[in-house]
This record gives structure tokens, C-alpha cells and sequence, in this order.
């Protein structure tokens, strides 16, 4: 992918995320993030129907980078299973990171694939997926 | 001013993070060098000539703060790690001592975290009332307000000298002449002003005041806690260890060292100490009222040019300080700040440690740009001509 269509795509998503905003539903899981750096501040909802992730929601105030970086994993999680979601954390998280990972189940997500080359970025990219890993956590 | 004295801007960084630290003189550097290369050995323990000469400058470092600040004797002043340090040590070696259920402090909500935390734990264990001075429209603290939030159950005053979000220069004579009458301890966080205002301790009635060496060209982790001997005397210390006992016994009994080596438990950041020396003198070879004319003309000089440019919003255009605070409309300050790296220009962006100030200003996060006496116009020309290329702030963002 090239890099004029990456920035599209990251850019989109920051000026028009994707379920932001939360609805009155108590089923929601929720686990609010923020990075050390005390900018990027992010809340992410998940609702479960058994093993499978069949809505996620955010709100908050981040950068361009953790803001469109939320609305890019709730799009790729949406319908995933659990054991799924955790295999995509595993591998944006290595992805991030500089290590071994596979492309081809991060779909949209593989945008994020030179995140590495700004290291005070790394954290704005892994913040919401830090508050999912700690809902799926919650559930063992 | 001074430019061929900072080694480091010889990397063509425009540094306006003097919020957060300084760049360091060659001095500074020189004088930590020449105790780690020519004279190391601790402080108050031998007696051969290199510690005596460490005891003698080290101590002489004492002065020269009593003097810095116009304290009355050296003895009230305490080497610490810095502010954060020397606000703890008050609050929790003397004020807690003082404070009962019911009682109330005043702070603002444009306080450093480092002014706040202390009192919301100790709060806890105590029960007294932390109560906020309001803030002006231009989120400044005038006296009048100071007066109208004190009330007969106000035992304590806690104000930073110059907030670190907005740069106004608090009225801290006439809050500490109130402070005064009224019978009030007055304690000031100098960490903003510091090496950029005059300190007079006595002539403005400051009974604590907090501040860092390295927000005043000095090293990190060291600074110093001033207190009025009186209170001084009254204050526990934090630590206890070697250097601040004068002997203890098998039996149980003991006795701790006067003020102020009983605050002074283990070994003492000695470079630091020095090194902060070396800052105190080379910042009174410039003169301090020299330093803030000249970074106050740069922050109306930045303001009067980004007149200039569109979307950005100042929050500060007020303030008599070299503290700018702004946003580019609509675009979160961490993307502004990436995006001036980029053109190795360094602003702070996020809340400043000031989190309960977005109540206030109704942003969460800000960016800031304190400027100091190594930055210059054509620095700020440069600041303002990449702001002009806003429309390229996502350009770099893969």
C-alpha cells in the first residue's frame, strides 16, 4: 500500500471515526485507556453475544494517530470472535513493535505498518487496543 | 542573548520546552564535570582535603541561594530533588502537623499537579477542605478574589508564583502581605519562576517556597525547599538515614541534626548542588530582570505575528511572561506538536500536569511554548511560518 493511501485512509478515519459516541445500553463492557505521555485519553465499549464481538464503541480525545488507529480496530473487530480479537492484538501489537506478524489478518489495520518509524507514536497506535485487551482479559 | 554559551544549540533544535527543563551553560556543565573529574568525595563526612573542599562548596551553595531568594540565613535552605520534593516535604513534614478536620487551604485549579496531589491525599487522612481561589477571564488569580476565598477557617495558602499553563505572574506581595495579616501560612511553587523573576522571600512574605535547579539552567534532580526557621524547626523530616542523625544508641535513643541537615538523609546530589551553583552565578552575571524583559518581548512578539496566521486560538495573549499557550483550531496538540518536530521546533503538548485546569479554559489539551533567554525572533519567525503551513500538519503522519 502506498503511503498517499494510508495517510487517506488514517485521515478518514480521524476526521470520521467510526461508532463514536456511546448508547444508553448497560451490556456495554468498558475500560478507559490513556498513555503515560497524559495526552491521548480513550474509552472503548465492547458488546459480547457469547464468544463474539457484535458492537464496539469509543469516545474520547486522542491525536490523529490513536484516534483513527480506535476507529480502524472497532471496524476490524466488529464480528470477530474473541479467540479472533485476541490473534489481531497479538499481531498489531508485534506489527507495532518491529516483529514477526501476520498481515493477513489485520486487514484495514495494516495502514499502521510504518507507525515504527515514529517511536513517539508507537503508544498513540496501541492505545485503544490496550482497553480491549483489558476487557478480553476481564472475561477469563 | 548569550547564545554561544549552550553547547547543545549548536544541533539546530529550536528548543521552547523551557517549561519543562532548560538547556544547560557550559558553566553548568563545566562545574559538574569538575567534581566528578577533580574532586569527588561526599559532603560532611572526611577529613581530607577533597571532602572538606566538596564541604566548603557545597555549603557555599547555601549562600548563595540565601542570597538568590534574600532568606535570612542559610540554614533555611534545603537541598532537595527538586519542587515536587520540596512540596511534599511541607505538606506532609509540617502541614500536616497543623491541619485539623474542618480547616481549609486554598490552591487553584491552575496548579501543578505537584500542588494539588499532596493536599487530595493528606485531605484524606486529615479531613480539611481544599478550597480553589477562582480564576479571572483571563484564568489569572487577582487579589480580590485572593480576599474574598479566604475565610476564618483558611490556615493555608499554596499558589505557584507563575502558573505553568497560562505564565501569569501571581500577586504573591500582596497575597503574602494578606497572608500576613491574616495569619496564614503562605507556600509558593517558584518551579515557573524561578531563574526568570525576582525572588524576595522576605519582602513578599513567603513562609515555604518550592524550586527546581533545572528549570534554571541547572541539572535535573536537584533543588532546594526554603522555610522560615521558625517552621522549619517544626517540620519532620521525610527520610531518615545517615547524614541527618547526630548519633543513635543501642538502647533505642537518638538525636537528629538541626535544620537543615535533618531534611538532608543519605547522599546528597553533590554535582547537582554544585551545579546549581554555577547556574545561580551565571544567572546574576545576566541579571534576572534582564532575562524576563527579554523573554516577555519575545512571547508579545510571537503573539503580534501569529496575528498573523489563521486558526490559532491563544489562550494567554495576557500573561507577562514568556509563556504562550495555543491550539491550531481543531486539531489536537499532540498532531501540532509531531508536526513542528518535524522542523525541530520542541513545544509541550497536553495538559501540562495542570489537569483539573480544563474545567477552566474548556480545552483538554493545550500546546505551550515558554521561551527563555537562548531563544530568539528568528526562532519565532520560524515557529510561525511552519504554523502558516497548517494545511500540511498530516502530511508526514505515515
Amino acid at each position: 500500500m502506498d503511503d498517499k493511501l494510508k495517510r487517506d485512509i488514517i485521515l478518514e478515519h480521524y476526521q470520521n471515526p467510526i461508532n463514536r459516541g456511546f448508547i444508553d445500553n448497560n451490556n456495554y463492557i468498558k475500560v478507559n485507556s490513556r498513555n503515560e505521555s497524559c495526552v491521548d485519553n480513550i474509552t472503548v465499549a465492547l458488546l459480547l453475544d457469547k464468544d463474539v464481538i457484535i458492537d464496539a464503541r469509543f469516545e474520547g480525545e486522542a491525536c490523529a494517530i490513536c484516534t483513527s488507529a480506535t476507529s480502524v480496530m472497532i471496524k476490524t473487530l466488529i464480528g470477530k470472535t474473541v479467540e479472533e480479537a485476541r490473534e489481531i492484538i497479538k499481531n498489531f501489537n508485534n506489527m507495532i513493535n518491529e516483529e514477526e506478524y501476520d498481515s493477513s489478518i489485520l486487514e484495514e489495520l495494516n495502514v499502521y505498518d510504518t507507525v515504527y518509524r515514529q517511536p513517539n507514536r508507537k503508544n498513540c497506535a496501541l492505545l485503544p487496543f490496550k482497553a480491549v485487551k483489558d476487557i478480553l482479559g476481564e472475561r477469563e | 542573548m548569550r547564545l554561544e554559551d549552550f553547547p547543545i544549540l549548536k544541533n539546530n533544535i529550536i528548543y521552547f520546552d523551557n517549561g519543562a527543563t532548560t538547556f544547560k551553560p557550559q558553566k553548568v556543565i563545566d562545574k559538574i564535570n569538575e567534581y566528578y573529574k577533580e574532586y569527588t568525595s561526599n559532603a560532611h563526612r572526611g577529613d581530607y582535603d577533597y571532602s572538606l573542599k566538596v564541604d566548603t562548596e557545597y555549603e557555599n551553595v547555601r549562600v548563595k541561594i540565601k542570597d538568590f531568594i534574600n532568606a535570612k540565613q542559610k540554614e533555611e535552605i534545603v537541598f532537595t530533588s527538586g519542587t515536587t520534593h520540596s512540596l511534599n516535604q511541607v505538606i506532609f513534614g509540617y502541614c500536616s502537623k497543623i491541619l485539623k478536620e474542618g480547616d481549609e487551604v486554598l490552591i487553584s485549579k491552575a496548579e501543578h499537579a505537584s500542588n494539588v496531589l499532596p493536599w487530595m491525599i493528606l485531605s484524606e487522612k486529615i479531613g480539611f477542605n481544599i478550597k480553589y481561589i477562582p480564576l479571572d477571564s483571563n484564568y489569572e488569580i487577582n487579589i480580590e478574589d485572593v480576599k474574598k476565598s479566604i475565610t476564618d477557617k483558611t490556615k493555608i495558602i499554596s499558589l505557584a508564583h507563575v502558573s505553568n499553563v497560562i505564565g501569569d505572574i501571581r500577586p504573591i506581595k500582596e497575597i503574602g502581605s494578606i497572608c500576613k495579616e491574616r495569619n496564614i501560612l503562605f507556600i509558593v511553587d517558584a518551579a515557573q519562576s524561578i531563574g526568570h523573576l525576582k525572588i524576595d522571600v522576605e519582602d513578599m512574605n513567603i513562609d515555604f517556597l518550592a524550586a527546581s535547579a533545572h528549570k534554571m539552567l541547572g541539572p535535573t534532580g536537584t533543588g532546594f525547599l526554603y522555610g522560615k526557621m521558625d517552621y522549619l524547626k517544626e517540620t519532620d523530616p521525610l527520610m531518615y538515614g545517615g547524614g541527618m542523625n547526630s548519633y543513635f544508641e543501642s538502647d533505642f535513643t537518638y538525636e537528629l541534626k538541626n535544620v537543615p541537615l535533618k531534611f538532608e538523609a543519605g547522599t546528597q546530589n553533590i554535582a547537582g548542588v554544585l551545579g546549581m551553583g554555577a547556574a545561580i552565578d551565571y544567572l546574576k552575571e545576566i541579571g534576572l530582570d534582564k532575562i524576563h524583559e527579554y523573554e516577555y518581548e519575545l512571547k508579545k512578539y510571537a503573539v503580534s505575528k501569529l496575528k498573523e496566521v489563521p486558526n490559532i486560538i491563544i489562550y494567554n495573549e495576557k500573561s507577562k511572561s514568556g509563556c504562550l499557550t495555543f491550539n491550531i483550531d481543531k486539531v489536537f496538540s499532540q498532531d501540532t506538536a509531531v508536526f513542528l518536530n518535524n522542523y525541530n521546533i520542541c513545544v509541550r503538548s497536553g495538559n501540562h500536569c495542570a489537569k483539573i485546569l480544563k474545567d477552566e479554559i474548556g480545552a483538554t489539551n493545550t500546546c505551550r511554548a515558554i521561551f527563555y533567554l537562548y531563544n530568539t525572533k528568528e526562532e519565532i519567525d520560524k515557529f510561525v511560518e511552519v504554523l502558516k503551513m497548517q494545511d500540511k500538519i498530516y502530511d508526514n503522519i505515515v
